[in-house]
């Protein structure tokens, strides 16, 4: 309990060091003290992006917490999802693609080779904008993290790590009776709810989302919500998104790119009551974008 | 005038006739106001009165030909030669060269030029001439009364475009038909002939029979002269080598693609991918030259120092050649089933913390398993169908044996040599050629189908 009033404290001490710093500057962990940037999950610094020759990323420093929800909002082309793709390094398989700056996990670098790509990737789990189960049993689709990793040794044990994930993702009732069928032949929510499990069962510490909502209806966004706020308690999730209902609904804090810059990052509430700058206003007020 | 002659002159009048249409079109659009009151454009005008004159006159032009060369000489034959039995096919074809050759040449080798003769010559001159201007004017006429017909009807609200669409579509139509057509004629010739065999050798030994010796004696009284035509150790042997073809094949042609697909730089890929399709463009002669030649001498030498007696012509350096000449097949087909996977599930399998081998082993093969299935099965046919290799690599006695390291034969090899030389079509010898090869067709097209099922039936999943 003590622990916990003492970790409320410091947050709170990083949020007005943050608003102060957002007064002046955009970068958020310029100034802040190492010794509190330990509280940041992932601290990304003076990252840039190029593929081939266009600059995707412009010298973006944006950190992410423990326990929260960034939304990252901004109108199309304008480098959000380049910018998540970063975070767990699934940009290294695009051709041309190059990434200079820094960006920590828990205070290692992710591109210095101290951390293994493959770690780092079951650290940073990710859901992706279109459901992509693998054309396998629903079982094998959650399976095949912890099986990869050896974080299951008997039947027993995947069994439970199957069936919590499901449960925890609100789709057990749904799917038990056909457990054993295709994951593919699910409906496009239930799809994307598969592979949000299917994220959790390696037990990550970061979950990225890129649109994770974008090829689905209004009720299966709304159960995906549900669950992202529920998720929230354990991981800390960065979502990419392109409506700004969704990001005000599920996250505590929003960032607004445009261009590969990152252009504004603060509490939720006051990114869309009360914008810094100029161009993340008339985004939000429609003007643009 | 040559048929040739003719049909570049009907298409030159075509687009002649094109012309005047379109020009009487725009004629007619500035006595009512303008293009845009016309009911379509004026180049469909043009091209419905060219299809108009190149179609009738193409498809008169098409009959004629097939029909001409048999009326007149019917005419001839039965003018000159009322004596002449029409049922010996012998008779008539030995006279009709004869007179072909007089009225080509003006002169026989080796027969006297009997009066007869040099007159049905003469006259089939005559015909044949006769039967070519008439050809030439009815073309030429046919085609230019419907085109002109046509023409003289344009008004502006004649609706060329549907007219000129439903013309091209029966082109097309028609050119499908042609290779629908073909396959059934050969099909149907190949049935009849073995229907005609079945009848003198009994479909069950054919089929089940364990020997085949198909020598039949010329004379009653030669030594083994009934001929043994059981299919099963060509077909053993067929499979022998085909199995020995994919074990090569298979290895190498998968994990090279596996290459191509996953690890391959676009550089690399863009290089490596055409040259081993080059295999594929390499004439099978060459193949068979190359396992008679340089593998089979080899794999003899070398089974001799490790004391294995490999004969000459054996089944193993036939299928090693055959497995090298299918591995594009296997390569290039399997290779274009991985590229086809979404890019989304190997990104779902690295963000899992998966690497990319355990991706491709646990994620990409399976979910490329069908269509690979597919690529192997089209492979498996083809070498089922394959000929030169094998009639230059592979043995001419049938053996009943599932050791590679001895001599076998194959069935296209047996298609091969019943054929070669002199034959009579009356003969079970010649006939089993039919027999077999529909077999053969019958086999491959099942596994054809088989493989298409598979690979359509994949490809659905992911469109």
């Amino acid at each position: 309990m003590e622990n916990s009033t003492e970790t409320t404290n410091k947050e709170r001490i990083i949020t007005r060091l943050d608003d102060t710093i957002f007064q002046g500057k955009v970068s958020e962990t310029d100034g802040v003290d190492s010794n509190l940037s330990q509280k940041y999950r992932m601290t990304a610094k003076n990252v840039n992006v190029y593929y081939s020759e266009t600059h995707a990323i412009k010298n973006v420093s944006l950190s992410i917490r423990e326990n929260e929800v960034l939304s990252i909002i901004g109108p199309s082309g304008c480098g959000k999802s380049t910018f998540l793709r970063c975070l767990n390094r699934i940009n290294d398989i695009v051709v041309g693609c190059r990434i200079t700056g820094e960006i920590m996990l828990d205070g290692v670098d992710i591109n210095s080779g101290e951390l293994d790509v493959v770690e780092l990737r079951a650290r940073v789990g990710m859901v992706f904008q279109k459901p992509n189960p693998f054309p396998k049993s629903i079982y094998d689709n959650i399976a095949y993290g912890p099986r990869l990793h050896s974080m299951v040794n008997s039947r027993e044990e995947t069994d439970e790590v199957v069936y919590s994930c499901l449960r925890q993702v609100g789709l057990l009732s749904e799917v038990e009776d056909r457990i054993n069928k295709s994951g593919t032949e699910l409906s496009g929510g239930q799809q994307q709810r598969l592979c949000i499990a299917r994220t959790l069962a390696v037990k990550p510490d970061v979950i990225l989302m890129d649109e994770p909502c974008s090829a689905l209806d209004p009720i299966a966004t709304a159960k995906i919500e549900d669950l992202i706020d529920e998720l929230r308690t354990e991981y800390s999730i960065v979502i990419v998104t392109h409506s700004m209902q969704q990001a005000a609904r599920v996250s505590q804090r929003t960032a607004y790119f445009n261009l590969g810059d990152l252009i504004e990052v603060g509490d939720t509430g006051e990114v869309f009551t009360n914008p810094k700058h100029k161009l993340t206003e008339d985004y939000i007020t429609g003007r643009f974008g | 005038m040559t048929g040739w002659t003719l049909v570049l002159l009907v298409l030159a009048l075509s687009s002649v006739f094109y012309f005047l249409a379109k020009r009487r079109s725009l004629r007619v659009a500035t006595t009512v106001g303008g293009i845009h009151k016309l009911h379509s454009a004026p180049r469909y005008y043009g091209l419905v009165a060219a299809l108009l004159f190149a179609v009738p006159a193409m498809l008169v032009l098409g009959v004629w030909l097939s029909i001409d060369q048999n009326i007149v000489l019917k005419i001839v034959l039965t003018e000159y030669f009322p004596e002449l039995n029409w049922e010996s096919q012998v008779d008539v074809n030995w006279l009709t060269s004869q007179i072909q050759i007089l009225a080509q040449t003006g002169r026989l080798e080796n027969i006297e030029n009997s009066e007869v003769l040099n007159a049905a010559a003469d006259r089939y001159q005559y015909l044949t001439s006769l039967s070519e201007t008439l050809r030439n004017a009815s073309v030429l006429a046919l085609g230019a009364i419907v085109s002109f017909i046509f023409i003289l009807f344009i008004s502006a609200r004649l609706k060329a475009r549907p007219i000129a669409e439903t013309l091209i579509q029966c082109l097309l139509i028609f050119s499908s038909l042609i290779a629908i057509f073909t396959t059934i004629g050969i099909v149907l010739s190949v049935l009849f002939e073995a229907i005609s065999f079945f009848r003198i050798i009994p479909f069950t030994e054919f089929m089940f029979g364990l020997e085949w010796s198909p020598q039949i004696a010329i004379r009653e009284d030669q030594v083994g002269s009934s001929g043994l035509f059981g299919s099963i150790p060509l077909f053993t042997g067929t499979l022998l080598i085909a199995a020995v073809a994919m074990t090569v094949a298979v290895p190498v042609g998968l994990l090279s693609a596996i290459y191509l697909a996953e690890y391959a730089s676009p550089n690399v890929r863009s290089f490596a991918k055409p040259a081993l399709e080059i295999l594929a463009g390499v004439p099978t002669v060459v193949y068979g030259f190359f396992a008679a030649l340089v593998v089979a001498p080899y794999l003899s030498d070398f089974g001799a120092y490790f004391g294995l007696d490999i004969a000459h012509e054996s089944a193993l350096a036939a299928g090693v050649v055959m497995g090298i000449m299918i591995i594009p097949f296997v390569s290039s087909l399997s290779d274009d089933v991985i590229t086809a996977l979404p890019q989304s599930i190997r990104e779902a399998s690295l963000a899992c913390g998966a690497t990319k081998s355990e991706t491709i082993k646990k994620v990409v093969f399976p979910a490329a398993l069908p269509g690979i299935v597919g690529a192997l099965l089209l492979a498996i046919s083809r070498a089922i169908g394959e000929t030169m290799i094998v009639l230059m690599a592979a043995g001419l006695a049938a053996k009943l044996t599932a050791n590679p390291l001895e001599s076998v034969t194959t069935v296209t090899v047996q298609i091969v040599t019943l054929l070669v030389g002199d034959q009579e079509f009356d003969n079970p010898k010649t006939l089993a050629a039919f027999a077999l090869g529909l077999t053969l067709f019958v086999a491959t097209l099942v596994l054809n189908m088989t493989a298409l099922y598979i690979v359509r039936k994949y490809s659905e999943q992911y469109d």
